[in-house]
């Protein structure tokens, strides 16, 4: 695994210190980050615009969670199910939470297969992996149908602060269009990896470049930040 | 697009880089229209932006002949006029100078001044442009939509915003956030370009210390926007959601014509606090390019190395993060713990240091230079004089004890429109004059830009001077019509007709300048590859202008800063970035 590589390398001594590796780069001239691809450096960089964005959507509900003079519905009690006769609270989460973290389990595997250049597993673990966002979603698109079907509105709801369901809608629903646009881009990767684009530089459609295997590990870098994301809106908004 | 082909049999080798190839396009559309070259996409960014601001500058009209001569103008009524002004000022802020910054300049001049052949992914670049123009598109269509645009001022605070006593309640400020929304997306798409550009495609010997300040300004307004806008794009998608769904994230419990709407228990304060993380920052994103360009075109006009370069690219990065700490003093009067303004107000006051270090260098760079009048010269010394008159005003409105009196008065008005309206179009003006040459092959011409100097430059001050005597006397701002107010003597009636004669007539320089712009696309005196002898690399391209790649077979190699003008024991009283030898000057890190 390519991860594991530095312990091959020299040992610590005599390596530059991290600091003086940093000053080096940035003084360099043609590239600050040594190591990273224009992809790559893009992908980094729209990550973290994408942080302010969720960022800004978090702190938003926390602070009308917090002016509203309503109390706030429990959320251990709307998110539970009824699963043979027991009331289990957030059990439903619990699952996607598991599945999402799961995939990004599978896309990190793609990762290092595609740079063994291994075709097919790479491109086989990539429908996994997309198939695992799938599932989260579909599940997602469960949880809407039952709040919907219990009165849950945008606009209100039967238990308790209006405010409630418009963040529940939106933080939700902003961030499961993150994890289908991943979706859509793994199956459009994987089946350029399967096709073998990267290994003939067949040109992309809208963009004319040639793809290589790197674009596997960009797309990675994007679904494990939608992961990430997944796990505040987790800790923040249903187990707050 | 599918019918592309790459690098097959273009004359251009590929880019050094292995990351992109360069697109090589094969018909006219994907030439000049769908065009990937970042040049292209800069003049496609650049007159989009002027012909909007061509509107905002009709609509400022209207704003001054209604404020001057109450009544004069029949169709303007209390509900057009709010809708005049916001459309005025988010024209102006947005959609002209953040995209002709940014997108204009950032595109023409970012892969130039850095020896590059393009942006890193020009793909990406060119839907960066057409999502703007769609964005633009929206928001004009607002003015057809029924009930026209929206009248909430250009700063859309709810529960006003979306109340039907607002104008444009029905379909103007669904447009004009939808126009926002779109916007954010399509400047991220060019953001990560510029940025990437910036830290990742330089030419050798290019070190971050040797790159122009223009680049500095752009780079570091680039990053702001990026972490600034997703703050307006989330409070867009929730005011969206609060006037198309009804949830209540800012509306609180509202009664409205005696009916209690369905609204409950939002924050209207929040939208204030997201509206101006991103407000602030915006400030910064239009005048941090200003200072880069402004400290070149000073450089280059005075014959003469920017003093103290490394204080300056300092004083832009400690001011970009500055920025994003003094959001509150824009809401002194909502209402807030004391502690907060104290630490707003200090914040605020603070970046008066590096801003200083700025006004001080420019000035000391002009000390003893061999000083050029050249109609960029002149618009730069403008600029420092304008900047630095609307930073002394921002002296005052920074503390809250004097804020909190004048708020909402022209004293207001007169203060942004110094710092952040006049003071970088001026700057912007200048940038044209410097780089059209460049862009086109040909100069501007001399005398209708003098015309165009002084026009703007006197007749700016001769508007918003007496503005701020306005705002003292107590003149609110935002006011339809201020006749008869007891607390408004009646000689301000007089100074606003004046000020209203004024504006017109500046206006009226601008379409000199738009006329400028065209007719010396033909008739202007060729200008050759380096008319200004300046130093940057932009200027020592093969072929004027540019061609698709930039740089023809060999891109250059940088062997010194930016700066070395009048370097004693030259042949020339210029050294190009490019050329080979040691340096006399300080030597780059």
């Amino acid at each position: 695994m390519t991860g594991f590589a530095f312990r091959s390398v020299a040992p610590a001594e005599t390596r530059p210190s991290q600091w003086r590796r940093l000053s080096r780069e940035w003084s360099a001239d043609r590239q600050a980050f040594g190591g990273a691809s224009w992809r790559k450096a893009m992908m980094w960089i729209f990550l973290l615009s994408d942080t302010f964005v969720f960022g800004c959507f978090l702190l938003s509900y926390m602070t009308v969670r917090m002016s509203t003079t309503v109390p706030w519905p429990n959320p251990s009690e709307v998110f539970a199910l009824e699963i043979g006769g027991t009331k289990m609270p957030l059990i439903l989460i619990a699952i996607m939470t598991f599945v999402l973290i799961s995939s990004s389990g599978t896309m990190a595997m793609a990762v290092a297969f595609g740079y063994r250049r291994d075709r097919v597993r790479t491109a086989l673990l990539m429908i996994v992996t997309a198939l695992l966002g799938a599932t989260f979603v579909g599940m997602q698109a469960f949880e809407w149908t039952k709040l919907i079907h219990e009165g849950v509105r945008p606009w209100g709801n039967p238990w308790g602060a209006d405010q409630f369901g418009s963040s529940f809608f939106m933080i939700t629903g902003f961030h499961g269009t993150h994890v289908t646009i991943g979706v859509i881009l793994l199956a459009v990767v994987a089946r350029k990896v399967w096709r073998g684009d990267f290994e003939t530089g067949r040109r992309g459609f809208f963009t004319s470049q040639r793809g290589r295997y790197e674009n596997v590990e960009i797309l990675g870098l994007y679904w494990h930040f939608v992961d990430l994301v997944w796990v505040f809106i987790f800790a923040l908004f249903y187990l707050w | 697009m599918a019918d592309a082909q790459l690098g097959t049999a273009g004359p251009l080798p590929g880019a050094e880089s292995e990351d992109v190839e360069l697109y090589h396009p094969h018909s006219w559309l994907t030439k000049y229209v769908f065009s990937q070259d970042a040049k292209i996409i800069a003049i496609q960014y650049a007159s989009t932006a002027l012909a909007i601001g061509l509107v905002a500058l009709v609509l400022s009209w209207l704003v001054r002949l209604q404020l001057g001569f109450p009544g004069a103008i029949s169709f303007i009524g209390p509900k057009e006029y709010y809708q005049l002004i916001t459309m005025h000022g988010m024209i102006m802020v947005i959609y002209l100078l953040t995209a002709l910054f940014l997108g204009g300049f950032g595109n023409y001049l970012i892969p130039l001044m850095l020896g590059a052949r393009d942006m890193v992914f020009p793909y990406v670049n060119m839907l960066s442009y057409w999502i703007y123009l769609l964005a633009v598109l929206v928001l004009v269509a607002s003015f057809f939509a029924p009930g026209g645009p929206t009248g909430a001022g250009w700063t859309l605070y709810p529960p006003q915003a979306i109340l039907s006593g607002t104008p444009g309640q029905e379909w103007g400020i669904v447009l004009m956030l939808l126009s926002l929304i779109l916007f954010i997306i399509g400047f991220t798409m060019g953001g990560v370009n510029y940025v990437v550009t910036v830290l990742q495609a330089r030419a050798p010997g290019m070190t971050l210390m040797r790159m122009p300040l223009t680049i500095w300004g752009i780079f570091t307004a680039t990053i702001l926007a990026l972490l600034a806008f997703p703050a307006l794009f989330v409070g867009a998608v929730m005011m969206l959601l609060d006037r198309l769904l009804g949830t209540s994230f800012f509306m609180p419990a509202i009664v409205e014509a005696g009916q209690r709407l369905r609204y409950n228990g939002g924050s209207p304060i929040l939208f204030q606090h997201l509206f101006w993380f991103f407000g602030h920052p915006e400030v910064y994103i239009v005048a941090l390019p200003a200072f880069g360009i402004v400290s070149d075109l000073i450089s280059t006009h005075a014959r003469k190395n920017i003093f103290g370069y490394r204080m300056m690219v300092w004083a832009i990065v400690a001011i970009g993060a500055l920025s994003f700490v003094v959001w509150a003093h824009h809401m002194y009067v909502s209402g807030m713990n004391p502690y907060f303004g104290f630490f707003f107000a200090t914040t605020t006051l603070v970046i008066a240091i590096p801003t200083a270090i700025k006004v001080y260098n420019w000035v000391l760079t002009l000390w003893r230079g061999d000083i050029h009048l050249t109609l960029p010269m002149l618009f730069a010394i403008a600029f420092i004089v304008t900047f630095l008159n609307g930073g002394l005003t921002g002296l005052f409105l920074g503390n809250v004890v004097v804020d909190v009196p004048l708020s909402d008065t022209m004293f207001v008005v007169a203060h942004f429109h110094m710092v952040m309206g006049v003071a970088p179009i001026l700057v912007i003006f200048g940038g044209l004059y410097h780089w059209y040459p460049k862009v086109t092959g040909r100069m501007l011409d001399e005398r209708l830009g003098q015309l165009h100097f002084w026009a703007t430059f006197l007749g700016a001050y001769a508007i918003f001077f007496p503005m701020h005597y306005l705002g003292l006397m107590g003149v609110p701002r935002r006011y339809f019509d201020i006749e008869g107010l007891s607390f408004v003597t009646p000689s301000v009636a007089t100074l606003n007709a004046f000020i209203s004669v004024v504006a017109l007539l500046v206006g009226a320089a601008q379409i000199v300048f738009l006329y400028n712009l065209v007719r010396s696309l033909t008739h202007g005196a060729p200008a050759g590859p380096n008319p200004w002898r300046a130093t940057t690399l932009e200027w020592q391209t093969p072929e004027t202008p540019p061609p698709h790649g930039n740089w023809g077979a060999t891109p250059p190699v940088v062997y010194r800063w930016a700066y070395d003008y009048s370097v004693p024991g030259a042949a020339e009283d210029f050294i190009p970035q490019n050329q080979p030898g040691r340096a006399p000057g300080p030597a780059p890190a």
